[in-house]
């Protein structure tokens, strides 16, 4: 975990599935067999977002995220990078 | 599991599964009530194939359900599942249909080919019971030969190649004391251990008494994953241990009809895998609103989906930890379901236990056992030969 590059482009894993909830989503990624709870529906958003965004701090723009928010924002997904549900994306 | 915060959740993950969900996490689906072992603590007291049983068909239905309704994954077990002639099919049918399978198994069938083939597919998991670390404790319980058994089908997984499988284990009162060496089993084929608890469900309910782990051994077994963490699976079936103290790694509640369900070989869905009687029948697959309307809207699971009542246990300083326990090993042991667990660390249930009346207690309603345990087959009742054959 830790630092997580919030101006480089990520996507979600390609073998990762979301299924959104009530409380946020599931998030179950095929080849290691783990599931992750994002815990909010702005996550969601978020995660979402990435693979169309430049970098993830455009995707958490774009989902509504203010500047305040961003440090936790910037957490849950270094927490998501550290469990390969995102992976960084390579730019063609 | 990991939880991903990210600015204001909602309440706690367990107030919201408790609510329910969309659609389960885990959910058991057992192919057969057909198997070729008779284990005395068979939870769904399977020996003999349901001629009633879903069709190839109804189970590829059943999985394009599961598909739109985005379960990830499904915990395929029976009986034997791989009895089932259409077994592989089915398997294959699942994870082209990005529904993720694993499979619970004697062994018997994991050949060296079927392994090969097993060992090439990201979404297939295998699991492989075993009851004993030695073929002594091991063969008293699941029968005679069945350890060898699997031991050579996790022989075969490891030289194909299959990466991680899992050794899934009941801890029974004479196994407890071998946990250490279910690990080194587990080591030796690049397995991941799984302990989960004796119910006395199915058959389970004929052995329990003689079976289930003493207050000491529980103690120990609770100390031992305390230690071990996330690196051994339990289902998250000893959240009753909770009470001890920390929290055991998981979700610590009973998912019953909220993240967890069962569906039996007719279709029928039960609200969790050790539920298996018309009490905890919510519905099935067969009727017009399928799978999806059982899950979402049948009675049965939208009450176990309403607050429920701690009942005795309330005023204890333990039950937001342990959370009254069990609901299926309280109701197969005859106690009251918003009570104390039958295995209450703090020896409630056992008093309760001690204190039982006359009442009957609750037997399943559907039994699948054979009459008695096949020494030849020759000895075999004409009739069970007849659904050995159909069923494969």
């Amino acid at each position: 975990m830790g630092e997580f590059d919030l101006d480089s482009p990520w996507r979600l894993n390609p073998q990762v599935a979301l299924r959104p909830e009530s409380f946020g989503a599931l998030a179950y990624h095929f080849g290691t067999r783990r599931l992750s709870f994002l815990k909010s529906r702005a996550l969601l958003a978020v995660v979402e977002r990435l693979d169309a965004a430049p970098d993830a701090s455009s995707a958490c723009r774009a989902a509504g995220v203010s500047e305040e928010q961003l440090p936790s924002y910037r957490r849950a997904l270094a927490t998501l990078a550290g469990s390969e549900m995102i992976v960084p994306r390579e730019v063609a | 599991m990991a939880a991903v915060a990210g600015a204001a959740p909602v309440g706690t993950l367990v107030d919201q599964f408790e609510l329910g969900l969309e659609a389960p996490i885990c959910l058991t689906w057992e192919l057969t009530y057909a198997c070729n072992l008779a284990c005395v603590h068979c939870l769904s007291s399977s020996g003999r194939r349901d001629p009633n049983e879903l069709s190839t068909a109804e189970c590829k239905a059943v999985i394009d359900e599961l598909q739109r309704m985005q379960v990830f994954y499904v915990n395929i077990g029976g009986g034997e599942p791989t009895v089932r002639k259409d077994f592989w099919e089915l398997l294959d049918y699942a994870t082209a249909h990005s529904v993720g399978v694993k499979f619970s198994t004697n062994g018997s069938r994991i050949t060296p080919e079927i392994a090969d083939r097993l060992a090439a597919s990201d979404y297939v998991d295998v699991q492989i019971s075993i009851d004993g670390a030695t073929a002594e404790v091991n063969d008293a319980v699941r029968g005679l030969g069945s350890y060898a058994t699997a031991i050579g089908a996790l022989e075969n997984l490891h030289a194909a190649g299959f990466e991680n499988p899992k050794i899934s284990v009941v801890v029974t009162r004479h196994n407890a004391g071998q946990l250490d060496d279910f690990k080194a089993i587990a080591d030796r084929y690049g397995a991941q251990l799984r302990i989960t608890r004796l119910r006395p469900s199915g058959r389970g309910a004929d052995v329990w008494d003689d079976l289930h782990p003493t207050a000491e051994q529980q103690r120990q077994l609770y100390e031992w994953l305390l230690a071990r963490g996330e690196d051994i699976l339990t289902g998250d079936s000893f959240f009753h241990l909770s009470a001890y103290g920390e929290s055991l790694p998981g979700l610590n509640l009973c998912g019953a009809g909220r993240v967890v369900c069962l569906i039996d070989p007719v279709g029928d869905v039960y609200a969790c895998p050790f539920a298996i009687h018309e009490e905890f029948l919510a519905g099935n697959v067969r009727e017009p609103r399928g799978f999806t309307g059982v899950w979402r809207e049948s009675d049965l699971f939208t009450e176990l989906r309403s607050p429920q009542s701690g009942g005795a246990c309330e005023s204890c300083g333990h039950f937001d930890s342990c959370r009254g326990g069990c609901m299926a090993a309280k109701f197969f042991t005859g106690l009251p379901l918003d009570g104390p667990d039958p295995e209450c660390v703090l020896g409630h249930g056992e008093q309760l236990l001690a204190a039982r009346d006359e009442t009957p207690i609750p037997m399943p309603s559907v039994d699948h056992s054979r009459l008695r345990p096949p020494s030849r087959s020759c000895d075999e009742d004409p009739l069970a030969e007849f659904w050995q054959r159909a069923g494969g």
